[in-house]
């Protein structure tokens, strides 16, 4: 294995790992604080119980997310030492705010976990949300900075260095927003169907049970508005691509040719040495309706640049394929329960609607793992999109294949451990609540 | 050599504010699991029980001035940071497996009410890795100080990646950090807890530990002398730097009468003065340069409008953090007869809930 794989390996599966619990760590205090409100407003105690049991989950996943993100801070200049001392002035702004935001989700998370009987109610509650809310900034602000790397903007390149470095202008770039918009989303989507369908698996047995109901009940309150208004932000990820990274785009949808009226490709398996996409269903025109609301706009394929700057097209349409093909279920799912809420028909007798949610469990955590190898597998072999390749980054030191297989083994230990917990502790639990 | 600006100055001095917290606060946290590895005798598990509970709601607040450190010399001096972690990038990777494995071994612990041996288990991951990770940092600290870092680049692989951190004087500066680290925490379980026995247990443990600092900081006197050249000459050269000593060795001698008297808020006080004075004797020593022999805060500062949003956005941040810190230390250290207890261990204090009871 060359250095700049393993180097390229070892950074892909840290932020794999880490994206769950940052994913986990926006959804799960956002659940915790509702159900924590809720008791405040019935005094019934199914919703204490639930909140317990959620604050506890959010303390190990926290945890756990807390020392991998530490990692992660240490692995930029590990790994891509190129990268960050070329970049590090331009996007350090994003990364310094997020150490604040993240310090304040520690410090209350602390006073959340510890304060039960040292605060009001009302005080440990607003402790709670001060966990949510920065929680949410955090994840923003690191979003904003992987956001730089997909359009960067805020400097001038004179002989390869930058110069007239305007951070400002580097936070605020063309991708921050729908990046931002989609991950916040997808946090709160992914956490809300994964709760959703634990609680319609012990629904589909025991209908009656009291916590699961209410479980139930909250998860999908955040799960489907989020899933719903994903559709409308990925909408907005797509025009974003089309217009400042279209070589993603095409990588994303096995595009080759420029063409007017370009078709939408479903499926399918693009082969990159003949230029085609082979078995996929194509929907005529629909590509640059959804790139750019025209039927007959015209759409840049792969072949518009060299072959060095392609992005490896099979990884990226596949990824892409199950991101879309998730959401659009979680989506659909989304939608039937509307209909239930509408009819005002009760969520838990639709069998059929939990036997939906109950296979939709993992699908929220495995379109986001799909949607970050998108972003970042769609961007190679830029590691600054346009500015700056991976390979010129990455460190001198040789040997980075003993940290890959260090850190792998550390964490499908750690991964294995953290289900084991949340199962055992967590899952379990409600059972005998 | 370009001139620092007054801001750069600034920044780093902002830098060795957040790694004196680091070490005056998370470096305690470690020094608590260091205890937790040597506790032995009778009273072995509840000086366990008082660890745990003095370093519980407050640790994952305390390790992040360590990112605070990192995110500042990325934004600001990027090309330390880049140095620093390609040349250190070894003892860096272990260190991280050793933040990684203590923090997750302490949650887990606390978290995994199954049986005890699996927590006994965890326990001990938490207790050595605390004990090994302060090592590694002190090793990276003391080879960015004895100037060893500036490593040729066409050397072999020894040298540019081994050699720089590997030496008496690293080794040495890492238990170095470790003694003061197990120090630190010792005093402070002194003052937290308030059972006699397990109190006199804690100041035992000081005492050892402020022996141990004092020897290893006279080892890295000897191990540093004439190698490093120019850390011993800004020793001796500057006059702010006898003020620094004079002012460490005070407030170690202030430390070690009040502990021995038992005066503990006041040792307390004094060990957190004398670390902290360790801390500034090293930074204002090795100033104007970040990496001895490489970079100074002149040659690898940001773009000036870097640094002044940098310093906005950490005055900003400072309004909220400071008060919030203060809440959780209020909450959680100010009176320590009241126990609290963990979200899944309590009992709702107010059975009838607002709304219901009106």
């Amino acid at each position: 294995m060359s250095d700049l794989l393993a180097a390229r390996g070892q950074m892909a599966m840290s932020l794999a790992f880490h994206i769950i619990f940052a994913v986990l760590g926006i959804g799960m205090p956002l659940l915790m604080v509702l159900a924590e409100r809720e008791w405040m407003r019935t005094g019934e105690t199914v919703w204490l119980d639930l909140a317990k049991r959620w604050a506890k989950g959010t303390a190990i996943l926290f945890a756990i997310g807390a020392v991998s993100g530490t990692v992660l801070s240490f692995e930029l200049g590990l790994l891509w030492p190129g990268f960050m001392e070329y970049a590090g002035a331009i996007i350090g702004m994003p990364f310094s705010l997020e150490g604040f935001a993240f310090f304040t989700e520690a410090i209350f998370l602390g006073v959340y976990l510890y304060g039960w009987n040292r605060l009001t109610p009302r005080a440990h509650w607003w402790s709670g949300v001060a966990v949510t809310v920065s929680g949410m900034i955090s994840g923003v602000f690191v979003v904003l900075a992987n956001a730089w790397m997909n359009a960067p903007t805020g400097f001038r390149l004179v002989d390869g260095r930058p110069v007239d470095i305007d951070p400002i202008a580097a936070m605020l770039n063309p991708a921050a927003l729908p990046q931002a918009l989609h991950l916040t989303l997808a946090a709160v989507a992914a956490t809300g169907i994964a709760i959703a369908g634990i609680s319609a698996v012990a629904l589909r047995r025991d209908p009656t049970d009291l916590v699961h109901r209410a479980a139930l009940r909250l998860a999908l309150w955040v799960a489907v508005p989020a899933s719903l208004l994903q559709v409308v932000s990925g909408d907005l990820s797509a025009k974003f691509l089309a217009e400042h990274q279209p070589v993603k785009l095409a990588a994303m949808e096995g595009h080759f040719e420029t063409a007017r009226g370009a078709a939408l490709r479903i499926g399918g398996i693009p082969d990159e040495a003949a230029s085609t996409t082979r078995y996929a269903i194509e929907i005529p025109r629909m590509l640059s309706v959804l790139a750019f609301g025209d039927p007959n706009a015209e759409v840049k394929g792969l072949e518009a640049v060299p072959r060095d700057e392609w992005p490896p097209v099979l990884i990226t349409h596949l990824a892409f394929q199950v991101m879309v093909g998730l959401g659009t279920l979680m989506a659909f799912a989304s939608l039937w329960v509307v209909v239930c809420w509408v009819r005002r028909r009760d969520v838990v007798e639709d069998r059929r609607l939990l036997t939906l949610l109950a296979w939709l469990m993992p699908a929220g955590f495995i379109a986001v793992e799909a949607g970050w190898v998108v972003t970042e597998v769609g961007r190679q072999p830029w590691i600054i999109h346009g500015v700056m390749r991976t390979a010129d980054a990455v460190t001198p030191m040789p040997g980075l294949a003993a940290p890959f297989a260090l850190f792998t083994l550390l964490y499908l230990f750690l991964g294995a451990v953290v289900c084991w917990l949340l199962w055992t502790q967590i899952v379990k639990g409600h059972a005998h609540a | 050599m370009p001139e620092a600006s007054p801001l750069a100055v600034g920044i780093a001095t902002l830098v060795m504010v957040a790694l004196n917290a680091y070490v005056v606060l998370g470096g305690a946290d470690f020094g608590a699991g260091v205890w937790d590895l040597l506790a032995r005798g009778p009273r072995a598990e509840r000086q366990r029980a008082a660890i745990a509970d003095g370093i519980g709601p407050i640790w994952e607040a305390n390790h992040v001035w360590l990112i605070f450190v990192v995110v500042l010399l990325f934004s600001c001096f990027p090309p330390v940071y880049a140095h620093l972690s390609t040349v250190l990038h070894i003892p860096l990777t272990l260190m991280l497996v050793g933040v990684v494995l203590r923090g997750s071994a302490f949650t887990f612990r606390a978290y995994d009410s199954t049986d005890s041996p699996v927590q006994r288990q965890w326990g001990r991951i938490f207790a050595v890795s605390s004990t090994v990770t302060p090592v590694l940092l002190g090793m990276c600290v003391g080879a960015n100080a004895s100037g060893a870092l500036a490593v040729p680049a066409d050397g072999d692989f020894v040298t540019r990646y081994v050699a720089p951190w590997l030496s008496p004087f690293t080794v040495t500066i890492g238990l170095l950090g470790l003694a003061v680290f197990a120090f630190l925490a010792a005093v402070y379980l002194a003052v937290e807890i308030t059972e006699p026995e397990l109190q006199e247990d804690f100041r035992a443990m000081a005492l050892r530990a402020a022996v141990a600092v004092a020897l290893l900081a006279l080892a890295g006197l000897w191990f540093g002398r004439g190698t490093f050249a120019e850390v011993t000459a800004a020793l001796t050269g500057r006059p702010l730097t006898l003020l620094f000593q004079t002012l460490t060795a005070i407030a170690a001698v202030t430390t070690l009468v009040a502990l021995w008297r038992r005066r503990y808020r006041v040792a307390q006080g004094a060990a957190i003065l004398q670390v902290s004075g360790i801390v500034w004797g090293w930074g204002y020593a090795q100033y104007p340069a970040l990496v001895p022999g490489v970079h100074t805060i002149g040659s690898a500062a940001a773009p000036a409008i870097t640094l002044r949003l940098v310093a906005i956005g950490t005055a900003v941040g400072l309004v909220i953090l400071l008060p919030s810190l203060a809440y959780l230390f209020r909450l959680f250290k100010a009176e320590t007869t009241r126990p609290f207890v963990r979200v899944d261990t309590a009992e709702h204090p107010v059975p009838t809930p607002p709304r219901a009871s009106r």
